[in-house]
């Protein structure tokens, strides 16, 4: 497949919010059961959702990139019932609600009782909030993967593990970020995120490995003989019925040569796991620039792995496009 | 239930491209607006096409087959592009089975072209619509032409009739015998897509005669072996008098 910078966008900034977003649920929710010291509500819950946001909206933007007509955009919602990608349109902006509310919660420290939970402890909005923007985090994941995961004809997406390495990698850049971002506005949760961050990057990176494997073994479904019908050996396409372009050619076919895709790999399999990891271990003393270096490093290599995700994907429809006279 | 559909013959087909002009032809020309093309004249033309004749080799020199293969939308019966679209521009219609594309609601995600394994589905760089063949919905309904012309028109266009049109649903119709009778397959069927499109294989024909069949068993100046058995290059009775 070609890949496309809007949906590569998309998908790391989103995956990126997700896991911040998680990152700072998880750290209020071991607050709140005294296992973490309290952070400064204001500059660590509300700045960290505005940060969050920043990075949907961004994504959100890159998404129309991808679009013919994107105003038609709200007509999207419509077919939930049997697309994904209707789906993640309806899951994103409810997600993009929540998180707006969760740092509102904390910004106007708006913390009413609402009823206490056995042990005694309280529960406040911003603790519904986090509960309902952690489901629809994962159910944002799940949209956004099984858009590719769905596809059967694509053998290389058609797998859980997509949605795994959707969850781990959004969730390991997200971590990464919130440790980097607590490393300014709460150092004292510095060590629990960036443990959190470097626990996701190595489950993210035997998720990612796996499938690595998986698709390196994948024996093509379709051949020319199912493509065109006839059973022979040796076919030979000798024309595809025209010498210039066409949109069959540009979108199905990454058009890089065999040592770039290589070099892509290997790139994102450095950038987004053991680089990040070295640099998430030696800041978790509070090192501001480590942790911003690690996040940044994580994220170029992930656009580079998004990328990959998209060019290692061989669509059955290349089979009759493989020679122009 | 009715599911129109085309039957291509690739014993017949010749490549002669007049189904690809003449489809680009009438759909361009339709209500919908045109199929552009951009660098028509230049060094690499692009352009919407919704049926193209591709030319493949089987077999290995000397001995070798040409195959032109004309390809378009195949108008699944459980076509995997409709599921996925996430505003319902592309649907299927009960009335006839056709597979089409709204294109006043299609947002132009390319999603359903990826969703189809035949590579079916084009993106109009112009209007920024997903296109693809119609089956020539707008000719085949309507009223005012001849019944004859009420066909989609690469059908109407193929010098060699290769390409037969109707409802494969009716037993009777020419192109369910066509696909019964002349071994129509359809294309891809590892995926469960089940194309209404069918094609039809090349064909040899091929009489078998047996060493007995050449020579005439009953052949009068053999039977009783009253005269010695002539050579095979000698004529027969038959040859030399009219009985």
């Amino acid at each position: 497949m070609h890949p496309a910078f809007s949906v590569i966008f998309l998908t790391t900034l989103i995956g990126a919010a997700q896991g911040l977003f998680l990152a700072l649920f998880t750290a209020q929710s071991y607050a709140a059961f005294k296992l973490l010291p309290q952070p400064d509500a204001h500059a660590f819950y509300g700045q960290g959702s505005l940060l969050a946001l920043l990075l949907l909206v961004a994504g959100l933007v890159a998404s129309f990139f991808h679009l013919g007509h994107p105003e038609r955009a709200w007509r999207t919602a419509t077919k939930w019932r049997t697309s994904w990608l209707s789906r993640e349109v309806i899951v994103l902006p409810a997600f993009m609600g929540v998180v707006f509310l969760y740092g509102l919660a904390h910004w106007l420290d708006w913390h009413p009782v609402l009823m206490t939970l056995p042990g005694g402890l309280p529960v406040d909005p911003s603790a519904i909030l986090g509960v309902a923007g952690t489901l629809l985090a994962f159910a944002l994941f799940v949209c956004t993967a099984m858009i590719y995961a769905c596809l059967k004809f694509l053998a290389e997406w058609h797998s859980p593990l997509t949605v795994v390495n959707y969850i781990l990698l959004g969730g390991a850049s997200g971590f990464t970020l919130a440790a980097a971002f607590a490393a300014a506005t709460a150092p004292e949760l510095v060590g629990f995120l960036a443990g959190w961050a470097a626990i996701i990057t190595v489950l993210g990176l035997l998720s990612r490995g796996a499938s690595l494997v998986r698709n390196a073994r994948l024996k093509p479904k379709s051949t020319l003989q199912t493509a065109i019908g006839i059973k022979h050996p040796k076919i030979a396409q000798k024309t595809q019925g025209f010498m210039g372009g066409s949109f069959n050619t540009r979108e199905f076919f990454h058009g890089q040569p065999v040592a770039v895709l290589r070099g892509v790999k290997w790139f994102f399999l450095l950038a987004v796991f053991p680089l990040p990891l070295l640099l998430l271990l030696s800041g978790m003393q509070g090192g501001i620039g480590l942790l911003v270096a690690a996040f940044v490093v994580q994220y170029a290599g992930l656009l580079a792995e998004r990328w990959y995700f998209f060019a290692q994907a061989n669509h059955p429809q290349n089979l009759y496009y493989q020679s122009i006279a | 239930m009715t599911q129109l559909a085309l039957v291509i013959d690739l014993n017949v087909c010749v490549g002669c491209q007049a189904c690809v002009t003449s489809c680009k032809e009438w759909n361009t020309s339709g209500s919908a607006g045109p199929m552009v093309d951009q660098n028509p004249y230049g060094a690499d033309p692009t352009g919407t096409f919704f049926n193209r004749v591709q030319t493949f080799e089987v077999g290995e020199f000397p001995n070798t087959e040409t195959v032109h293969f004309p390809k378009s939308c195949l108008h699944c019966e459980d076509p995997p592009c409709v599921p996925v679209c996430p505003t319902g521009a592309s649907y299927k219609r009960k009335e006839d089975g056709i597979v089409l594309v709204d294109y006043d609601k299609c947002i132009g995600c390319k999603y359903c072209s990826w969703a189809c394994p035949y590579g079916a589905r084009e993106l109009d760089e112009q209007q920024q619509v997903m296109k693809k063949c119609t089956l020539c919905v707008d000719r085949i309904y309507d009223m005012t032409m001849d019944a004859d012309d009420r066909k989609p028109s690469c059908v109407k266009a193929c010098p060699t009739s290769a390409r037969l049109f109707g409802d494969i649903h009716d037993p009777q119709s020419a192109v369910s015998i066509a696909i019964r009778e002349g071994g129509g397959y359809a294309l891809m069927p590892e995926w469960g897509t089940h194309p209404a499109n069918h094609y039809l294989p090349r064909r040899k024909t091929r009489i078998t005669i047996h060493e007995d069949e050449l020579e005439r068993a009953d052949n009068p100046l053999k039977v009783d072996r009253q005269l010695p058995r002539p050579a095979m290059s000698e004529p027969t009775l038959d040859d030399v008098t009219t009985w």
